[in-house]
């Protein structure tokens, strides 16, 4: 049994932590979550710099070709810094798009750009309204051209290019297309969300130009894909912050005295806290589940990302909710760093569909393993 | 990442293998025995080909194993259909207890016994007004010559009726503070003076005892520890308690009430089609997949040989409640038929309504669920333990529910 990561996996993952506790503390956050810049593109720099954004790119196309435990590790030290960068929508979205789809063309263009951080992606196919679906596609593509409105995009209003979702006639009822957002046929706007220390955008396609990516009705097969490998990777990042969580509240009912004790020596705190420890590491070993299945290929995929995802929505939307509720009054202010990891959790809960989506997903995959 | 044992593993995994698929006992061996009897066979067997408590020293009956090949063993053994253990408190409490506080003379005498499973111990710790709050005991230890007399009850004793020996904690010095006050022994349940009378489940069985001592006489070489170091000693038992009793992951689970959620309807089709059924479902996947997976995170530390992480102490304090949680709800998913319990008539022979009778008790022995969170927070967070209105006062002079 080796249910672990590799020493050289942990030696990233103690650089990693040390590099955003360096040079993304909260302060960081903060600053995006109250200025007006989507991101922080010094920190997208930095981190740029450090290689994360080429880590699963094969070197062929100037990446470093790592595995999915590295990107793992990463996934999860940017969620416990809660890091304000565009790196799910680029790296877990769309630069897996292109290495599930891409024709070697479409690689060579856009990896190289990605794996060097000068060009950033999105992933585009929520229409608003509750669940998108293949059948409720409403953008539409033709002769190259692409229209439609897309909201919300995640870093849609700072991204380079978009991996859109179209309705198609044939296959799964949907197509997947490469969008330039600088060219012609592009409007896009910066849309309010719970968490504005991640940006996200309304993008209306009108005419835009568009490049078929994958086989024409094969969108929406891609789009599973695509979601299987970044449900495990967001699953990570919802860990990270679960944890850090966990650690706010643990710091502060330490700290805190109410009736001539610390509040952590009260029974109703601490089976608090022990319980966020409780759904964390369920999570987490779920997680590990998932980064062995992504990383190896498994045909567990589906079963593993999906038991992931439900569990890392479920803890850190507690861990998030609990230590507000720890924190007591002073949780529920600006000032407080609380309300981080808890708009954080709902942003990264609904992003790549939510919790109900990903149980009827999970339960769906248990039924084909069963049926096959 | 990878689910391969090492070689060393795989042969061993195949020399257990191969054993147990030639000694298992049949049918026709078991035939005629009750469980006490069925489960002394495989035990003995299992000892006289030296496949017996493999992680004890050869010289206690053991084989000297690691603990990884412990887990391979468990994992093995698991997959054939073999008789209930009556051992897990004897083997999994009593003997580490020994192993670290008895004389090498009585480990000699005492524990091959327990590893044949020719003698089986019972652990006598709850009190009536001790169950949470242990060190509260109050059965009391009076020194008589070379013994001790013992006067007072115990509760809550598993498998009492049938064992030979068990582990006691008493108090000898009812003027000390509560937890200084304490002796531990180990006695003979044979012993004259002692009364056994079995106390009837809400399940309807009977696997507990109350167990009254009268003038019960233990010789002086019993005692485990110093007079008053009954408490450091029972720490010892209790630490393997949360070793040996497991997160209960039989019985009613994901596979079962799936299972259920394809046969039985809602809406004229069958409920698993439902929404709320499949997210309800999934979340229990989830959480017995956490269960499985943090498992696998420990067995790699014990691969490794390292010791494993505080992740494991949650096995108990998840599996427990979701064990009733999953039953209720599989009752419910029977409609009105869930309040049926008759094996000719309830699904799966009445395992659900069984569960639903049972789960109670699975989250109070061995430590309540809020005793396993009060575990969590102070041993593997490093929250404070609760203040004590009790501290340092003599135990006589301590109020309690009486006074």
């Amino acid at each position: 049994m080796n249910f672990e990561f590799s020493e050289e996996q942990d030696m990233l993952r103690e650089q990693a932590l040390g590099f955003l506790t360096d040079h993304c503390p909260p302060s960081v956050v903060r600053k995006i979550l109250d200025g007006d810049e989507p991101f922080d593109a010094d920190l997208w720099q930095k981190v740029v710099d450090m290689g994360w954004t080429a880590t699963v790119i094969p070197e062929e196309y100037e990446g470093l070709g790592l595995s999915y435990l590295e990107l793992s590790v990463i996934a999860e030290e940017l969620g416990r810094a809660l890091a304000p960068l565009p790196f799910s929508s680029s790296v877990y979205l769309a630069t897996e798009a292109l290495l599930q789809a891409g024709s070697d063309a479409q690689k060579q263009e856009y990896l190289p750009k990605l794996a060097a951080g000068s060009s950033i992606g999105c992933f585009a196919f929520s229409e608003g309204g509750g669940q998108t679906t293949a059948k409720s596609l409403k953008t539409s593509a033709a002769g190259g051209k692409l229209s439609g409105t897309k909201l919300p995009v995640a870093d849609g209003d700072v991204a380079d290019f978009a991996v859109v979702l179209a309705s198609a006639d044939s296959g799964d009822g949907a197509s997947a297309y490469l969008v330039d957002l600088s060219g012609g046929g592009v409007t896009r706007e910066t849309v309010k969300t719970i968490d504005p220390s991640r940006s996200h955008a309304r993008i209306v396609f009108d005419g835009a130009d568009a490049a078929l990516l994958g086989e024409e009705g094969q969108g929406w097969t891609l789009l599973e894909n695509v979601f299987n490998r970044a449900a495990v990777l967001f699953a990570w990042e919802q860990v990270g912050g679960a944890d850090t969580a966990l650690n706010m509240a643990k710091e502060y009912a330490m700290g805190r005295f109410a009736f001539g004790r610390p509040i952590a020596s009260f029974q109703a705190i601490k089976h608090k806290l022990a319980n966020i420890y409780v759904k964390n590491t369920l999570a987490r070993s779920n997680c590990y589940f998932g980064a062995w299945a992504i990383s190896t290929e498994a045909p567990e995929l589906p079963i593993a990302a999906a038991t992931a995802r439900v569990s890392a929505i479920q803890a850190y939307y507690y861990a998030s909710k609990e230590n507000v509720q720890t924190h007591g009054g002073m949780g529920f202010t600006w000032e407080f760093d609380c309300q981080f990891p808890y708009r954080r959790s709902k942003l990264l809960a609904t992003n790549i569909g939510s919790e109900a989506t990903w149980q009827d997903k999970l339960i769906s995959a248990i039924e084909a393993d069963r049926a096959a | 990442m990878d689910f391969k044992d090492s070689p060393e593993e795989a042969t061993f995994r195949e020399e257990v293998r191969a054993w147990l698929s030639q000694n298992v006992p049949t049918a026709q061996e078991l035939d005629g025995l009750d469980y006490i009897g069925r489960a002394k066979l495989w035990q003995k067997r299992k000892y006289d080909a030296g496949w017996a408590c493999i992680r004890w020293p050869e010289e206690h009956g053991g084989r000297g194993a690691n603990a990884i090949q412990q887990v391979i063993w468990n994992q093995e053994e698991g997959k054939f259909d073999t008789p209930d253990s009556i051992f897990a408190i004897g083997h999994g409490m009593c003997a580490p207890t020994m192993m670290t506080w008895a004389t090498e003379e009585q480990n000699k005498r005492y524990l091959p016994k327990l590893a044949s499973g020719e003698e089986v111990w019972c652990q006598l710790f709850s009190e009536p007004a001790g169950g949470s709050d242990l060190a509260a005991l109050r059965t009391r230890a009076e020194k008589d010559g070379d013994d001790w007399v013992i006067n007072g009850q115990k509760i809550w004793t598993s498998g009492a009726h049938y064992s030979d020996y068990g582990v006691l904690v008493v108090r000898s010095d009812p003027t000390a503070p509560k937890h200084q006050g304490l002796t531990y022994f180990f006695i003979d349940m044979k012993s004259p003076g002692i009364e056994i009378k079995p106390i009837k489940q809400i399940s309807g069985g009977a696997n507990f005892n109350e167990v009254y001592f009268t003038d019960v006489r233990i010789p002086d070489a019993q005692r485990l520890g110093a007079v008053g170091q009954g408490w450091q000693v029972s720490l010892t038992t209790l630490m393997n308690e949360r070793a040996s009793i497991g997160g209960g992951g039989g019985g009613c689970n994901f596979d079962s009430v799936f299972d259920l959620a394809t046969r039985v309807n809602l809406d004229d089709e069958p409920a698993i089609k439902d929404k709320n059924v499949r997210a309800q479902l999934a979340t229990w996947y989830a959480q017995e997949s956490g269960l499985k997976y943090t498992g696998y995170r420990s067995m790699t530390a014990l691969s490794r040989g390292e010791i494993p992480g505080p992740e494991n102490s949650i096995g108990k304090l998840v599996g427990a409640p979701k064990q009733q949680d999953m039953a209720s709800f599989a009752l419910d998913l029977m409609e009105a038929s869930g309040a049926v319990w008759d094996p000719e008539l309830s699904e799966a022979a009445g395992m659900f309504q069984l569960t639903y009778m049972s789960s109670p008790g699975l989250r109070i022995a061995g430590g309540t669920d809020e005793v396993m969170a009060n575990i969590i927070a102070e041993r593997v967070l490093g929250l404070p333990q609760d203040i004590r209105v009790d501290k340092g006062v003599p135990f006589n002079e301590i109020p309690t529910s009486n006074s």
